[in-house]
Parts: structure tokens; C-alpha cells; sequence
């Protein structure tokens, strides 16, 4: 009952939202489309094994309704994506409700979405053939990157505008560990900068986010004998400042004095961002540094060929505090119909053009040409 | 209602039944109609209550029968306790900011400003409560919160010693004392404006009494208004409470929430209120976390019940000692 109801809500929401999408296209594209509705369906529901052929040779139109439950980190690059797949498909209407990670992979292996989206890919123990109400029984599940967003260690020092970090003195810091601006071991990184005697105000979430799960996955990754908690949604430990929402976090980290936090990239801002690395190299959260990390990090052990949950390699070269957001889709659809809308609206997001679309709308890194074709080759399997 | 009945009564009721029309009375189409309407209204409120209860008891009852281990953010009643002392601890000190305020204001509007200005006054007071939440999250964490962030300091370098002021302090000024001066103001133009209404209720002669004996302005306050107005300055203040208590957004906004169970007034790490937590963690729950967060709502519905109910008790006992009699 109360999933129903959060999806009910959820749909409504992402009604009222594709419905502002869609009032983007021009009125004539959408008359057109209105007529060809009908002979296409006709097409499609005769031979639908021409579908896959003719999918490769040209962006071929596609239409019918796609929905989609998941995170709401990648909530705005997926309403980026559905206005530009939208105004390329006019007669295709995809909804995205961000109701959160958990309620997204509940609702897929529900039958509820047709794809989900998610902080994390599936475990291998959920992704098991007949867990998923739309596959076939054969079926697992594919989680497919397809969103990168660099997650900024952003600070609010009088004074100072410049701050390297390595992991272990980042996780000392949040552990409560290092408690004053001028301790010798961030001025031994920061050779050359004043530092006040000033207080540290270490701003984490106070909400249950996936954000706060990978900046805690890296802090125990790479630098485990500090920060001994595993990675978790919710702020593993006691103390520190906690704020609610990305907003929350840079609005506190922005009033407060001495503060030091944790966003999405694309929301820092005008505040002053550390760079964080190992032996001397520092690195910022851009877009080419954490995609390089990203595609230094393997696909996890003992998955599929297709099914890319990949263990971010949080000692990786690069800028590995990066939040990675999965889409989920079966591997063989049950409706051959929605296989082929969900391939179209998959190969368009992670494909060039998406992934240019969602880095200018969301700030987010644009996948790395060899993990995108990997991707691209998984969602060509889709069946 | 007595204006459109009253014609009608002239009209259709015969001189010489007259002596009958109080026993008839009842049976009028206006009195059925007025009846059935305030019934009707009476009822109406009950089944939403005992809708919203059946809703939140069936949805915790998976939570509270469920095995500890297989709930998302621990056993229940360890996991709500905290919550439960930061809604009562944060509600607790804003009354206590609000409550003089508030009765300070009522007064000055009744018995000291001259009338034009206890007109505008009375408006821009009213305006306060009609100020979204989320603009009172804003503002507490934008310009509040830096704002009393130099007292914090201060109150805990010369009152350090008194456990409610140690520190350290809080580098944002995000502490339950900000959360709770934003729940003040939040409460304030409920309190005020009910207290208003009731200070005006003082029979004038009580007033014009107690000045005749010789008492000064305030000695006069103290000998009519307050002993008369007492029930109601106590249901202004439960209604600010209910507010208090339940508030949600602003509080979710301005505290740096933690789970424990403390009372500092200055630090980083707060008990949260449950209404706060329920916003904090509602979005990414699913599952069984899904009804012990509502399992926490139904223990706010058992607090705010207990508190109403423990204010009726102090209204009726407090009745016969009024003075209003």
C-alpha cells in the first residue's frame, strides 16, 4: 500500500513534470506525430524483430511511454534527458520520479518501472534471474553507469582560498580527528598558506543520501586505517555539523566559519574547493579527472559480461570521489515493444549527445569514451 | 443564523400559539438544518482523527511487531527516543521564548498602545504566521544562525560552566537554541493573537474595579486580566505547542541534527525532533524503514495527545480559580 502510494505521488509529480517537457516541442512536430502513431504501432506489432536491425542504422523514432523511478541525485540529468529525447521522439513520453534509490530498485523488480535508477547497482545476491517482474524469468538485470558526478570537498576559511588534501587527513578531519585549521598536518600539505588557529566545522548530510554513501566509501577505501566505518547513506558516526540537502550543506558551509563539507560539484558554487590526492598530486573534482578514475575502476568480479557495476577504485588516479549512478534494465524485456523504447532512451543518455546534455544541465562528468562503448555495447544487448 | 430566522418566526408563527413557540422551536427547518451542520462538523473532525490514527497504527504495527535486526535503522524504541527528547526538549524552549513574549505583546495591544497603532500592530502580527515555513528554514539558517553565532560564543566563554551552555561552539550557529528561537517566532503570532482576543474579553467592570480601588495600570492587569485570561493564555499556548511540536521543515532546515540525547545549547550535535527526522530520511526510505518512520509519527501523535490532554486537565482545574466567576 504505501509503495503504491509513494508511486502514485511520484507519478504525478513526473506527470506534471514530462508534461512541461514535452510543451517544449513545436505544436506542428507533435500533429505529425499524432499520425503516424498509428501506422507505426501497426508496424511494430506485426514484425517486431525488424525493430533491432533497424536500430543501428539511424536514430529511427520511437514512441510509446517509458517510466522510470530511482535517485534523485540524477533527478536533473534525467529532466535534461527526457526534454532532448523527447523533442527527438515526439511521440515518446518518458517519466523519471526521483523517490529515491531504494524506492527505484523496489519498484523495477516490481514491475512498477520499466527502469530503474540508483546510487548503487544491484548486489549479485538481488540481480538473479526472475527477480525482475517485466524480464523474462530468465532474465537478470543490467546496471548500466550512466551518470558521473564528482563529488567537491568545499571549505569556508577566511583567508584562505587554495587547500590540498591527501584522503588521510580529509577523513581525519571528518573523523573529528583533526579539530583546528593550523594542525601540522594540514599545513604540511599546504606549504606556504596562512592558516588560521581556528576551530573546524565539519558539515556532513543529515539526510540519507548517496552522496554522503560514496564520500564514505571513499574515506574508508582510501583511507581505511582512519575512517574504519564502511560505506553507508547516513552519516556513520557521531558529532560534527550536519545540514539537510546539498543546499543545506552549502548554505552552512557558506555562513559558517571554518566549515568544510561535501556536495555535488555542480552546486559548489562560488566556495572554495580542496584538491585531494596522494604523494604530492592533487586533484580537483573535474570532469576529466573523475571520469578518469571512474574508467581506471574494473567491473566488479564474477558479473555478467553486460552488467557493469563497477567497483570504483577509490585509490585510483584522478578524482575518485565521485558518486557513479546506475540505470537499470532487463536483459531481455518480457514486452519486446518496451525493450526497444528503453534501448533508444538508454543509448541516447549514454550516448555523446546525453552525456553532453546532462554535464551542461547537471555539472556532471561525461562518461569516458571507452566505458561509454562498453555501455553502449551492454544496452545493444538489451533484447 | 438568528437575523434569517427571525422574519420568518414573525410571519409563520400565529400570536396565539406564541406561548408554545419554545417548545416547537426544535423542530424548525433552520434549527434541524444548524444541528445537523454542527453535528455533522463534530463528526467530521473525529473521523479524520481516527482516520490519521488508523493510518499511522496500521502502517507502525509492521515495524513495531518486526524482528529488531530486520529493521532498517535499529531497534525501535532505542531509535525513536531521541527524537522524542529533541521534539520535547526544542518545543520546550521555544515556548519558553515565546510564551512571555507572546503574552507581553497581547498586552501592550489591549491595555497600553494607543488604538491605531494595536490596529497595525495587531496586522503585522498576524502577517508572521501566515510566512511559509520554508521561509522561516531561510531565514534561520542564512541570517539567524551567523547572527547569534557571536552570543554563542560569548554565553560559552563566560557561562561555560553551566552544562547547558558548554561547548564547544557550534562553527554555523546551528544549535537547537537557534532552532528553537526560529520555533518562537514560528508560535509567537498563534499566541499573540489568541491572547489578544482573550485580554479583550475581560469584563470591563473587573477592570474598571480594580482601577477604582486604586490599583495602577499594572496591578489592575495583574487582578483582572490575568486571573480571567488564564484558561486562554493556556489554549493559546497548547496551540503554539501543537505548532511547535509538529514543525517540520524549519526545524529540518536550521538544526544540525544528531541522535543523541543531551542539553547543550551550543554545539554541533543536536537531538533532532521526530517531525524534522521523518523529512531528513522519509525521501530515501523504502521498505520496513518506511513504517518505523511513520512508527515514529505515531509516537509525535501520542505526544501531542498526551500534551493537549494534559492542558484540558489544567484548564478544568484551573476554571473555579479563574476569577472570570
Amino acid at each position: 500500500m504505501k509503495l503504491r502510494l509513494t508511486a502514485a505521488l511520484g507519478l504525478s509529480a513526473a506527470l506534471l513534470l514530462s508534461a512541461c517537457a514535452a510543451n517544449e516541442q513545436p505544436a506542428e512536430q507533435e500533429t505529425t506525430a499524432a499520425e503516424e502513431t498509428a501506422v507505426a504501432e501497426e508496424t511494430t506489432s506485426d514484425d517486431t524483430t525488424t525493430d533491432e536491425g533497424t536500430a543501428d542504422e539511424a536514430p529511427a523514432q520511437v514512441e510509446g511511454n517509458l517510466t522510470g523511478i530511482g535517485s534523485s541525485a540524477m533527478n536533473v540529468a534525467q529532466t535534461n534527458w527526457i526534454a532532448g529525447f523527447q523533442t527527438a521522439n515526439p511521440g515518446a513520453t518518458v517519466l523519471y520520479s526521483p523517490d529515491g534509490s531504494g524506492a527505484g530498485r523496489d519498484a523495477f523488480m516490481g514491475g512498477g518501472a520499466d527502469f530503474a535508477g540508483s546510487d548503487r547497482a544491484f548486489k549479485p545476491e538481488e540481480n538473479v534471474a526472475g527477480a525482475f517482474a517485466l524480464c523474462t524469468p530468465e532474465s537478470i538485470a543490467y546496471d548500466l553507469p550512466v551518470y558521473i558526478s564528482p563529488i567537491a570537498v568545499i571549505f569556508n576559511v577566511e583567508g584562505v582560498s587554495d587547500l590540498n588534501l591527501t584522503p588521510a587527513v580529509l577523513a581525519g578531519i571528518f573523523a573529528g580527528d583533526i579539530t583546528n585549521w593550523n594542525d601540522p598536518a594540514i599545513a604540511e600539505l599546504n606549504e606556504g598558506a596562512t592558516l588560521p588557529d581556528l576551530a573546524i566545522t565539519a558539515v556532513h548530510r543529515s539526510d540519507d543520501s548517496g552522496t554522503t554513501e560514496n564520500f564514505t566509501d571513499y574515506l574508508n577505501k582510501a583511507a581505511g586505517d582512519v575512517w574504519t566505518n564502511e560505506a553507508d547513506g547516513e552519516w556513520p558516526i557521531e558529532g560534527g555539523e550536519a545540514a539537510k540537502g546539498t543546499s543545506g550543506v552549502v548554505a552552512a558551509v557558506t555562513n559558517g566559519v571554518g566549515t568544510i563539507g561535501y556536495a555535488d560539484a555542480s552546486q559548489a558554487g562560488d566556495l572554495s574547493v580542496a584538491l585531494v590526492g596522494n604523494e604530492g598530486e592533487f586533484f580537483g573534482p573535474t570532469a576529466a579527472d573523475a571520469a578518469a578514475a571512474v574508467e581506471a575502476s574494473p567491473v566488479e568480479e564474477g558479473r555478467e559480461e553486460h552488467d557493469l557495476a563497477l567497483e570504483i577504485d577509490r585509490n585510483a588516479p584522478g578524482y575518485p570521489i565521485v558518486l557513479v549512478a546506475y540505470a537499470m534494465a532487463c536483459a531481455d524485456y518480457a514486452d519486446d515493444e518496451k525493450a526497444a523504447l528503453v534501448k533508444s532512451y538508454l543509448s541516447y543518455i549514454a550516448g555523446p549527445e546525453g552525456q553532453e546534455v546532462a554535464a551542461e544541465g547537471a555539472g556532471s562528468a561525461p562518461l569516458s569514451e571507452k566505458l561509454g562503448s562498453q555501455v553502449l555495447a551492454a544496452i545493444d544487448a538489451i533484447s | 443564523m438568528s437575523t434569517s430566522t427571525s422574519p420568518a418566526e414573525a410571519t409563520s408563527t400565529p400570536p396565539e400559539d406564541s406561548r408554545h413557540a419554545l417548545k416547537h422551536s426544535s423542530k424548525r427547518f433552520g434549527d434541524t438544518l444548524f444541528k445537523a451542520l454542527s453535528t455533522g462538523s463534530g463528526i467530521t473532525i473525529l473521523v479524520i482523527l481516527a482516520a490519521v490514527a488508523v493510518f499511522l497504527v496500521g502502517l507502525s504495527v509492521p515495524a513495531l511487531l518486526a524482528d529488531p535486526e530486520d529493521l532498517p535503522y535499529g531497534e525501535f524504541w532505542a531509535y525513536v527516543l531521541p527524537f522524542a527528547f529533541g521534539t520535547v526538549w526544542a518545543a520546550a524552549l521555544a515556548m519558553l521564548f515565546a510564551v512571555p513574549v507572546s503574552i507581553g505583546i497581547a498586552l501592550f495591544l489591549t491595555h497600553y498602545a494607543p488604538r491605531r497603532v494595536a490596529t497595525t500592530f495587531g496586522y503585522i502580527i498576524d502577517l508572521l504566521a501566515a510566512v511559509p515555513s520554508v521561509v522561516f528554514g531561510l531565514w534561520g539558517i542564512n541570517t539567524l544562525a551567523p547572527l547569534v553565532r557571536p552570543l554563542f560564543i560569548w554565553l560559552e566563554a563566560n557561562l561555560g560552566w553551566i552544562p547547558l551552555f558548554a561547548g564547544p561552539v557550534s562553527g554555523t550557529g546551528r544549535t537547537v537554541l537557534t532552532a528553537a528561537l526560529v520555533l518562537a517566532v514560528m508560535v509567537l503570532p498563534i499566541i499573540t493573537a489568541l491572547c489578544r482576543e482573550v485580554f479583550l474579553q475581560t469584563p470591563r467592570l473587573h477592570e474598571e474595579a480594580s482601577l477604582a480601588l486604586g490599583a495602577t495600570r499594572w496591578e489592575m492587569i495583574r487582578q483582572a486580566v490575568l486571573p480571567f485570561g488564564t484558561p486562554g493564555i493556556i489554549s493559546a499556548c497548547m496551540l503554539g505547542l501543537g505548532r511547535a511540536l509538529g514543525e517540520t521543515m524549519a526545524v529540518a532546515m536550521v538544526l544540525s541534527p544528531g541522535e543523541t540525547i543531551h542539553f547543550k545549547l551550543l554545539t554541533s550535535d543536536n537531538p533532532n525532533t521526530i517531525a524534522s527526522n521523518i523529512a531528513l530520511a522519509f525521501p530515501e526510505a523504502y521498505g520496513l524503514g518506511v513504517n518505523q518512520l511513520i512508527a515514529t509519527g505515531l509516537v509525535l501523535f501520542v505526544i501531542t495527545l498526551v500534551v493537549n490532554m494534559g492542558a484540558r486537565w489544567v484548564i478544568s482545574r484551573r476554571r473555579e480559580f479563574s476569577g472570570a466567576n
